[in-house]
């Protein structure tokens, strides 16, 4: 019976609206006293009934809740023959409670479309070798699972039987699809468009990437800000002192309609709401974007932030070194020579030696002996009866190699570009130089100067580079310091100097060897893809190596802040009023302080909701 | 010791979570520090003993409170 009536809280809310119409038509046009008291008395016992079990099942938990303040208020108007304010008062709350759930759904709407992104069910290899549909959760590791065109994986696993091309977009970010056969892993959550394909599952529920990521998110709406758990512990005390309240008020004064009115007028409402609705808004609008904000902590901190230290090398840059310039010392013999400085250079597995590989592209592969790779200063090898040396100045002054006063020329002007140098001598003699660069990243200038905008007072790039290329990249980019020949230990100690001296830092990197730097700023953004390292030692992650989203970040993060800073205003100045017009007014009923109580409680919904919605201008 | 999920209907209070969380957590079996009634997705994550209380216990005493339960998984 209980059971029923609390499902069917719906029907019961319409049927209140009713009777309360009735009730008024009765009063205002047919002046029927008896109908209009009957249909109010009818609407308030039952608008009262779910209100009441559900303040006596909560009580049975030992919870004192908001709808034992409104069980007793109705009880009491009935006792005082109120019969108009207790259907008035129920029907609003449940009302009330009707719309709350509706909104509710529509700012968790984000989060909960990213959730539903694996699927429910799978095509599990039977124990006779056929596939059936079961339900995800009868997958265990191991299964052979079967992946048909145009569905979801629904598992971390490796491809057994055929290929396909895979839309990794959840994952990393990246839209073009990847071709993928067997022996090739596969994340669950991730696209099959086209192909089918038979997958072992290696990895299932919570413990795939994707599930992390989920987990993180579903956690991160829940996590609390010191503020909110102030709050969370207040209001665990606020009913029932709201409760005793209403009791002294009624011992002391005798008046029985102004102690159920202060029970209704105290109850939580948008004060224990408003905080974590402009939080999980705030959250499903950069899930959208693809950007994953860890909880409402990292809100805070990241929306104070005024110093963002960025690593260079595939942050600010592509991360895909080039040779962008040359110089030639012996037009002669060049096919040669690139014959050998590739046939060298393949011996390493070095960017910079990648980026001559790429350059000098399809030529004649000499066989390599006695290869010595020096390090930081290059290689050193015999190719076809000669003596080759391809590295930096160092690795020339080594092998005593004479360089004329036009290389230097050449050599600072390299370096002023913000090149990384490669130098080839043969048997002693210098041939030739390139100059290698990796590209700034497309619109970084732009973006960075949205930061600048949204407040961030310091951008500073460390790099392990040499000092030339990264004052390049610095003055480029309108950098305000810039610091070179930097290791990672050094990294972290300079962000820690920053700390000392008062900034909030973000530090901006790639999540794979930044993650001390990553863990030490105040917030650390893993740029690119989702790799467990990125998600589990940053605050925030960037699904796309996509700068713009960065700016996106940090001005959510802003109006997020700012949010729940109004519908704390709110719903403090709301219960403010409230009480302070019981007292002093004479305006105040039970009726409407309840339509005020769940007014303000949809005004901080609503307010929140302009989050799903930021954009970044 | 299982591991269960149970997705509610859509919680609109906080004081949902607190009644929630002290419901679940006084069944015999369930672990209690592994209790997380998370709001805004609406779920409950726990462990328990499946020797001595069952997914369908757990439901019973939510739905008793007034939620509705979704779906109940366990694994």
């Amino acid at each position: 019976m209980q059971r029923f009536i609390l499902s069917k809280k719906n029907q019961i809310t319409l049927i209140g609206a009713i009777l309360l119409v009735i009730g008024y038509i009765a009063r205002f046009a047919l002046e029927n006293i008896a109908i209009t008291n009957g249909a109010f008395f009818i609407a308030g016992v039952i608008g009262f009934l779910p209100i009441g079990i559900q303040a006596y099942q909560a009580i049975k938990v030992r919870v004192i809740s908001i709808d034992l303040l409104v069980t007793i208020a109705v009880i009491g108007a009935f006792y005082i023959g109120e019969y108009e304010e207790s259907a008035v008062v129920t029907f609003l709350f449940l009302f009330g409670a009707f719309l709350e759930q509706r909104t509710l759904n529509k700012t968790r709407l984000a989060i909960k479309e990213l959730t539903e992104m694996v699927p429910e069910t799978a095509l599990k290899q039977m124990d006779n070798g056929d596939f059936e549909e079961v339900d995800i959760w009868d997958v265990d590791e191991g299964d052979i699972l079967l992946v048909k065109t145009g569905a979801r994986i629904p598992v971390d696993g490796t491809i057994l039987v055929g290929q396909g091309n895979v839309n990794e977009a959840s994952i990393t970010g990246e839209s073009l699809p990847v071709v993928k056969e067997v022996g090739k892993e596969v994340y669950a959550g991730t696209i099959l468009e086209n192909g089918t394909i038979q997958v072992r599952a290696d990895r299932i529920g919570e413990d795939t990437t994707f599930g992390k990521i989920i987990e993180l998110v579903e956690e991160a709406q829940d996590s609390k800000s010191e503020a909110e758990r102030f709050i969370d512990k207040f209001s665990k005390w606020y009913t029932p002192v709201v409760l005793i309240l209403g009791i002294i008020v009624f011992l002391l004064t005798r008046n029985l309609e102004l102690a159920i009115t202060i029970l209704v007028l105290g109850c939580p409402g948008a004060l224990v709401i408003g905080v974590p609705v402009s939080n999980v808004a705030g959250l499903g609008n950069g899930a959208k974007n693809g950007v994953l904000l860890k909880g409402s902590e990292v809100i805070q901190d990241f929306s104070r932030v005024d110093t963002v230290v960025f690593d260079k090398t595939g942050t600010l840059t592509i991360g895909n070194p080039e040779v962008a310039d040359t110089a030639v010392y012996d037009n002669d013999n060049l096919d040669n020579i690139f014959a050998y400085i590739a046939s060298v250079e393949k011996e390493s597995d070095h960017p910079l030696a990648k980026a001559v590989v790429d350059y000098i592209g399809e030529s004649k592969a000499y066989p390599v002996t006695n290869t010595k790779v020096i390090k930081g200063a290059g290689i050193v090898a015999d190719v076809d009866g000669h003596r080759v040396a391809v590295g930096n100045l160092a690795l020339m002054e080594a092998e005593k190699v004479v360089i004329s006063d036009k290389a230097y020329e050449d050599l600072k002007r390299f370096e002023e570009k913000g090149n990384s140098l490669v130098i080839t001598a043969l048997d002693g003699e210098l041939k030739m130089l390139m100059g290698i660069r990796d590209q700034i990243r497309p619109n970084v200038k732009k973006d960075l100067n949205k930061l600048k905008k949204l407040g961030v007072r310091n951008l500073i790039v460390l790099s392990g580079d040499n000092q030339g290329t990264v004052d390049v990249v610095a003055k480029e980019l309108g950098l305000t310091k810039a610091h070179g020949h930097m290791l990672p230990e050094d990294k972290s100690e300079y962000i820690k100097k920053l700390q000392a001296g008062g900034q909030i830092v973000a530090f901006v990197g790639d999540g794979v060897n930044d993650s001390p730097s990553l863990a030490l700023a105040e917030i650390g953004i893993a740029m690119g893809s989702g790799t467990d390292v990125a998600i589990e030692t940053s605050d925030v992650v960037l699904m796309k190596s996509d700068f713009s989203h960065l700016a996106h970040a940090l001005g959510l993060a802003k109006a997020t802040a700012a949010n729940m800073k109004q519908n704390i205003v709110i719903a403090v100045g709301v219960v403010l009023i409230l009480l302070a017009s019981v007292f002093f007014s004479d305006w105040m009923s039970m009726s409407i302080g309840m339509l005020v109580h769940q007014g303000s409680i949809l005004a901080v919904i609503f307010n929140g909701m302009r989050l799903i919605y930021y954009k970044l201008r | 010791m299982k591991k269960a999920v149970i997705q509610l209907g859509t919680l609109t209070c906080p004081m949902c979570v607190q009644k929630i969380d002290s419901a679940v957590k006084g069944l015999d079996g369930v672990e209690k520090e592994s209790v997380k009634v998370l709001f805004n997705s609406s779920k409950v994550k726990l462990e328990f003993d499946d020797d001595k209380v069952s997914t369908e216990d757990i439901e019973k005493a939510i739905t008793a409170l007034g939620y509705e339960v979704k779906s109940a998984r366990a694994r």
